[in-house]
């Protein structure tokens, strides 16, 4: 339902293309995890995805229509965007912030109603945060700031869900909490993701697909099972490391080793 | 929590104190008026005194004063918003420094060419505030995507500075008499005598309201930053563009009305986001209405407390606004 089509990207005209002829395709439901060291180019490939870049060349199709031919409006009603990090000039409370998420759904002079009261309640509930709603958000934790900030992406109430290092602030428990929560919301409410993170455990245990990026290409892309390698890691991270299955969860695990010169 | 209602509210009690410290401040001044007496239309107007000290005498400098209060205040909030820096005010992006440049090119070369009963100073007021508009604008689309805000800012402290040394050099060739005039006006002086000048500045203000109040619910996702109000549903480039450009207008039709008067482009948005939290939705109409009262009450002040002698009330709002300013920050350290 998403596709970059041979997409590439550069911040200044002079600049150094930071995502370069990169293809992927998120199906309905998929649930993509991007994995890549840092200046792979993940973010910007997740703003080309969302539209809030235009790709110096290719192009981005968001069902069988160009991305940059729809409103910011019509496209905010379609993919909503965890962003790393949220820093705010002014003080909101929680519910304050959640309820901007129903911004693309409201006319100019239209007041927030019952229904989209009920949504971002609804958003906060899925985030485990519905007893933050009246604290002010700059008062928060790392953690709760971040499940705030997924709580307003999803009262975006978007078929799609594009995610940048969703865990990286949050420690082991909440990470185990977003990463089930993010399963639940692509499992039981149909929501396309895309992830970019660092957490290669994370992306193993719940992402189906991979796109491994490097220098802004994409090194290997596919099933979970059949990208995640330990060559495929080397290649990426230049890292060896121990990749196996665990017991118990079924799902792949990476033990890094050491690192190795490229 | 019904939004609505609590924006209706909000707005609604703002608007009732403005309206009556609107309708007090004439009664106010060396000689008292009642306002029965002035709004008494049974008395024929030339037997009437009370009405013609409230409606000739004293009621312009009060509607010349909350006029200026609410754009200064209103374009403070916008600009604040756009720009995501609380610190930012209606003259950050040297409007002010070109509309006192204007002021001052006409005083200096005794221009007297008025239009409509308002004199030429106000109208070189607003022309250099428009030059001023230009050249920020046009420095800060230069970049190939968006509006910098980065940009924006630095190119108006630079402006300020780079009008202020050529009013300082106008200033210098000045005589004696045409120095005082400006430095008087530079000190912002609501004593606009007629209704002329306020109908003039209106459609300008009026037509900036017109956009400040699609803005708000924007205004709000925009501080959290460009690509999250992108990803939000944001046309940023063009809510930035209509709010750097209305606030910009109306701040420029403001000084050509009052002068440069300082602080309450900061001071009231800042009060009034302690009182009411921080949605634009809120903060922008009550910012205007309590603009508005403030600037009228400091004026008050201006006039009445060395009676006969009649302050400027820049020298007011910066005798208020210069502590009240520090006590923020203490505060908030």
């Amino acid at each position: 339902m998403l596709s970059a089509e041979d997409v590439s990207f550069r911040y200044a005209p002079d600049g150094p293309l930071v995502v370069n002829g990169v293809s992927v395709r998120l199906a309905a439901g998929a649930l993509v995890g991007i994995l890549g060291p840092n200046g792979s180019g993940k973010t910007t490939l997740l703003r080309l995805l969302s539209g809030t870049r235009r790709p110096s060349a290719g192009r981005v199709m968001l069902g069988d229509q160009p991305l940059d031919r729809l409103s910011r409006r019509d496209v905010a009603r379609r993919i909503a965007v965890v962003p790393q990090e949220t820093e705010l000039a002014f003080e909101y409370s929680a519910i304050e912030i959640v309820l901007m998420g129903r911004h693309p759904h409201l006319g100019v002079f239209t007041v927030e109603g019952p229904d989209d009261l009920r949504i971002a309640r609804e958003a906060l509930a899925a985030t485990g945060t519905g007893h933050l709603a009246d604290r002010p958000f700059h008062e928060l934790s790392g953690g709760e700031k971040q499940r705030i900030v997924i709580a307003a992406a999803l009262a975006q109430s978007a078929a799609l869900l594009l995610l940048d290092e969703p865990t990286a602030s949050l420690d082991l428990g909440y990470q185990l909490e977003v990463s089930s929560l993010l399963l639940r919301l692509n499992q039981d409410h149909g929501v396309t993701m895309a992830i970019s993170t660092h957490d290669l455990n994370l992306a193993a245990s719940i992402c189906r697909e991979l796109i491994l990026m490097r220098d802004g290409k994409v090194l290997a892309s596919g099933p979970t099972d059949t990208v995640l390698t330990p060559e495929n890691v080397r290649r990426l991270y230049d890292v060896e490391a121990d990749v196996h299955v665990h017991s118990e969860t079924g799902h792949m695990t990476v033990v890094p080793v050491r690192r190795v010169t490229r | 929590m019904n939004i609505r209602l609590r924006i209706v509210t909000v707005v609604t009690l703002f608007a009732i104190g403005t309206v009556a410290v609107v309708l007090w401040a004439p009664t106010v001044g060396s000689t008292s008026i009642s306002l029965a007496k002035a709004f008494d239309r049974s008395i024929p107007w030339e037997e009437n005194v009370d009405a013609q000290i409230f409606f000739v005498a004293r009621l312009p400098r009060v509607l010349s004063g909350a006029l200026v209060g609410a754009t200064l205040a209103a374009a403070g909030v916008v600009l604040q918003a756009m720009l995501r820096n609380p610190l930012a005010t209606p003259f950050t992006l040297g409007v002010s420094a070109g509309g006192a440049l204007g002021a001052m090119l006409a005083i200096a070369f005794g221009l007297e060419v008025g239009m409509m009963g308002v004199s030429s100073i106000p109208i070189a007021s607003f022309a250099g505030s428009l030059v001023a508009i230009g050249i920020v604008y046009w420095l800060a689309s230069s970049q190939k995507r968006g509006l910098s805000t980065n940009v924006l800012l630095l190119a108006g402290v630079t402006l300020n500075s780079f009008f202020s040394a050529l009013i300082l050099f106008v200033q210098y060739l000045s005589d004696f008499t045409e120095s005082f005039r400006t430095i008087r006006w530079l000190m912002g002086d609501l004593d606009v005598g007629s209704y002329s000048p306020i109908i003039a500045a209106l459609p300008f203000v009026v037509a900036a309201f017109a956009v400040f109040a699609i803005l708000p619910r924007t205004l709000n996702v925009l501080t959290l930053g460009d690509d999250v109000a992108a990803a939000r549903g944001v046309e940023v480039l063009r809510a930035q563009r209509l709010a750097f450009l209305s606030a910009s207008l109306a701040t420029g039709a403001a000084v050509s009305l009052g002068g440069p008067i300082g602080f309450i482009g900061i001071i009231v948005p800042h009060l009034v986001r302690l009182v009411v939290g921080s949605d634009h939705r809120i903060v922008l109409p009550a910012a205007a209405l309590f603009g508005a009262a403030f600037t009228v009450l400091c004026d008050l002040g201006a006039r009445t407390i060395m009676a006969p002698l009649e302050l400027p009330v820049g020298i007011i709002t910066a005798l208020i606004g210069g502590p009240f300013f520090l006590w923020l920050l203490v505060k908030k350290s």
